[in-house]
């Protein structure tokens, strides 16, 4: 770079992860996309010496990372929190196991739920799990704690998990890069005493965790990555990750026990600095954690009594709860702001299916990705979401619970890459256990909501590279499913018959509702639609379909130009005839 | 110069973690720590989104505080209404005029804003309202509003022409780089 700082890049701490996975030697990197996790692993991608991939679901994810590890190499796998959910089963085996190659879990936590379904905090799957965790807290330590957590990772033969939040992983600063390290694979070394997890083995690697954990515990009160920043001794701040930058900002010069080691956190440091200052916070985001630890060993300290377990932290609030300090600047303008929720871009595939559903009053089990937020007005067509692949299985438990007839009126939907994280093993149940559900899957050709990634439905690995592609509907029938439909979107009416037809089958069937993304680059875009007032008689018919681009001006209806895509849904829906081209607004005609 | 607290507010889709790109990437040149905050995900498709940049000799959190930015940059007017409060009372707010309802206001429940420019304009002297989406139309490209609002707001600084443009010569991808940098003339002749 020029300029001044010649070794320094403005870097996201998902990229810094990625470059410190790079630095580090690392040569195989996994991933399921989940925000805010998901540019560490795009960011690898860019890394020729790194083999990378997206895996259908963050347990492959993981168990590809373990296999890779025990066969000699650094590894790396990527997740959001709830995404730890899914790779929990071989997390708390692995810890067992050991590593051979340094085995790094990065986990994104969503304070505050930016982008998630709750606010889990995953700290506690470090401590169930028995696995140490670090926390950077900028994206400098982003790239020098996960190095370090290869490090730890061979030296006390563990996994390592490096916990980051939504404001760290989506936060840029500068970071200096260093040079690659030339890592050797280890050897591969048969030992089922070390690698083969049954009872009387598994037996023997339990007393080897438990030593580990005491060896973990005395290094996290001498390393580094824990340290004290002696100011005023009038208060004693203990905290970690972005809480940390909170703390700084909010108390200025007191004094800081940085924990950069939260599990298992330094017992002997925490007593010492408790014993310096005279009045000790815990700042943490989330659940008490550091506190409640701090409590059991007979330490006063003040922490949620004043601030909540929900939501992010700030400056500002912790200046508000714990100092005192009002904020009491005001909106001095006196109008009432609507809130802007996200809304399904113009031109989305998902906004003709939502029509067709909320057309036929159906029950809707719902699933992640762009096509929940057909929950929201004014689609107001999706009853249910908890997590990945969960709408298959919970239209089967509907149908189950309220009888057949039930189950004609409830279709699910879900996206193609839900589908194949975790929503074939829920219709494989309905095939199994004689359901007669709708299944909905949205082939858009890509992974939506985080931003475009492949996935095994689309033909492209992570770097692009054409593929075998899963054939949706051969998978279906394979599977059991004898009534399996492709449908547009965009052709309403026939959307609507198959529809019609599906929900009244004595079987299970998959409708493939069938178009890609918009804003994938290879989709053409149309000329910019308009509305000819002469024709339009004002029925508002074509507000039906929730267009952000179609507006209501009172004494109008109109298009706006800037966000229209000609993908021409509501002249499918009107009866007038009244939408008509309007050309290019950047001058193509 | 010691410190400076720039917001980008607008709707998702519109270009803002671009323009904050080019604007970290020109504190880093000025030997400036920095830290730019902004958000990904479901708000990008659409709904109301904002970006923290805090320049300074040492920034710790990446936020910025009601009452504590330099400099707003609104892509949008009513965006410019919901983040007013951010802006010091002598800060620099630069609004584009374009208007985009929010879903509450499509299906008619709520309503937009009468003459939120004027009103903001009436409490905030700084205030400067700018046409970016024409500019950046007759620049060739109407996504290069993000870039035109960058321009007025670089005028607004004190940061020479020259770093911003060597700036943008890194962050932009070079199909692109020539609208922009046209897209930025037109902005920074205007601020």
């Amino acid at each position: 770079m020029d300029g001044g700082n010649k070794m320094k890049k403005l870097m996201l701490g998902n990229e810094a992860v990625a470059r410190g996975a790079y630095e580090a030697g690392v040569t195989v990197a996994t991933a399921y996309p989940g925000t805010p996790s998901t540019e560490i692993t795009e960011n690898i991608a860019k890394y020729d010496e790194i083999y990378s991939e997206w895996s259908p679901n963050e347990k492959v994810a993981l168990e590809v990372a373990i296999g890779s590890s025990i066969a000699g190499a650094r590894s790396i796998c990527s997740m959001k929190h709830v995404g730890m959910n899914v790779a929990a089963d071989p997390l708390f085996t692995v810890s067992y196991t050991g590593v051979s190659g340094g085995l790094v879990v990065m986990v994104a936590d969503d304070p505050g739920m930016h982008s998630s379904q709750n606010e889990q905090d995953s700290r506690f799957y470090a401590r169930a799990s028995k696995v140490p965790m670090l926390e950077p807290s900028d994206s400098q330590e982003c790239k020098d704690y996960v190095k370090e957590a290869f490090d730890i990772s061979e030296k006390f033969d563990t996994p390592v998990i490096v916990r980051l939040s939504t404001r760290i992983a989506h936060s840029q600063s500068a970071v200096e890069v260093g040079e690659r390290v030339d890592y050797k694979l280890k050897d591969y070394r048969k030992d089922f005493n070390k690698y083969v997890m049954m009872p009387a083995m598994a037996r023997r690697r339990h007393i080897e965790v438990e030593k580990r954990m005491a060896a973990l515990r005395e290094f996290s009160d001498t390393t580094p990555l824990n340290s004290i920043e002696w100011g005023s001794k009038d208060v004693g701040v203990i905290t970690s990750g972005i809480a940390y930058q909170y703390a700084r900002e909010a108390f200025g010069d007191v004094s800081y026990l940085k924990l950069g080691m939260i599990f298992p956190v330094p017992d002997k440091l925490i007593a010492d600095f408790a014993k310096e200052v005279k009045i000790l916070y815990v700042i943490e985001e989330l659940e008490p954690f550091f506190e409640n630890q701090i409590k059991k060993m007979g330490i006063a300290v003040i922490g949620k009594e004043y601030l909540s377990v929900m939501g992010e932290l700030s400056a500002q609030i912790i200046k508000e709860k714990i100092l005192g300090e009002i904020n009491e600047i005001d909106n001095p303008i006196n109008e009432i702001v609507p809130v802007r929720p996200p809304v399904m871009c113009p031109g989305c595939p998902h906004r003709g299916m939502y029509y067709v559903l909320k057309k036929l009053k159906l029950n809707v089990s719902g699933d992640i990705g762009c096509y929940t937020l057909g929950a929201l007005a004014p689609t107001e067509s999706m009853d249910t979401c908890i997590c990945m692949g969960a709408s298959v299985s919970m239209a089967h438990g509907m149908e189950k619970a309220r009888g057949k007839e039930f189950g004609k009126k409830t279709v699910a939907v879900i996206g193609d890459s839900t589908f194949i994280h975790s929503g074939i093993t829920g219709l494989i149940d309905i095939v199994y256990n004689k359901g007669i559900s709708t299944v909905i899957i949205l082939d858009n050709s890509i992974t939506g909501m985080t931003g475009h990634q492949h996935n095994p439905t689309t033909g492209y690995t992570i770097k692009g590279e054409p593929t075998k592609q899963v054939d949706l509907e051969k998978l279906a029938r394979a599977v059991g499913i004898d009534r399996v439909r492709i449908a547009d979107p965009f052709n309403i009416k026939e959307f609507e018959k198959v529809v019609r037809e599906e929900i009244q089958a004595e079987e299970p069937s998959v409708i493939i509702s069938q178009r890609p993304c918009v804003l994938l680059k290879h989709v053409k875009l149309e000329p910019v639609l308009k509305i000819n007032k002469d024709k339009c008689k004002k029925c508002k018919m074509c507000m039906s379909v929730g267009c952000p681009a179609i507006v209501d001006k009172g004494e109008s209806i109109e298009v706006n130009e800037t966000l229209c895509v000609g993908c021409k849904l509501c002249t499918k829906v009107c009866n007038f005839d009244a939408f008509e081209k309007a050309g290019d607004i950047n001058g193509k005609a | 110069m010691e410190k400076l607290n720039i917001m980008l507010v607008g709707v998702g889709g519109q270009g803002t973690l671009l323009a904050s790109r080019v604007l970290g990437t020109v504190a880093l040149k000025m030997q400036f720590d920095v830290k730019v905050s902004e958000v990904h995900g479901m708000s990008q498709r659409g709904g109301s989104v904002v970006t923290y940049v805090k320049l300074g000799k040492k920034v710790y959190s990446p936020l910025i505080e009601k009452g504590e930015a330099d400099i707003i940059i609104s892509f949008e007017q009513l965006e410019a209404l919901r983040w007013i409060e951010f802006l010091k009372d002598d800060g620099k707010l630069i609004i584009n005029e374009q208007r985009i309802d929010p879903m509450p206001v499509i299906i008619g429940k709520a309503k937009y804003p009468e003459a939120i420019i004027s009103k903001i304009k009436e409490n905030y002297k700084n205030t400067v309202s700018v046409d970016a989406l024409s500019i950046a139309k007759e620049c060739g490209n109407t996504k290069a509003v993000n870039i035109v609002l960058l321009g007025v707001m670089a005028k607004a600084t004190d940061i020479s022409k020259e770093v911003w443009l060597e700036a943008m010569k890194e962050v932009i991808p070079q199909k692109v780089l020539e609208i922009n940098l046209k897209a930025f003339e037109e902005g920074y002749k205007f601020g």
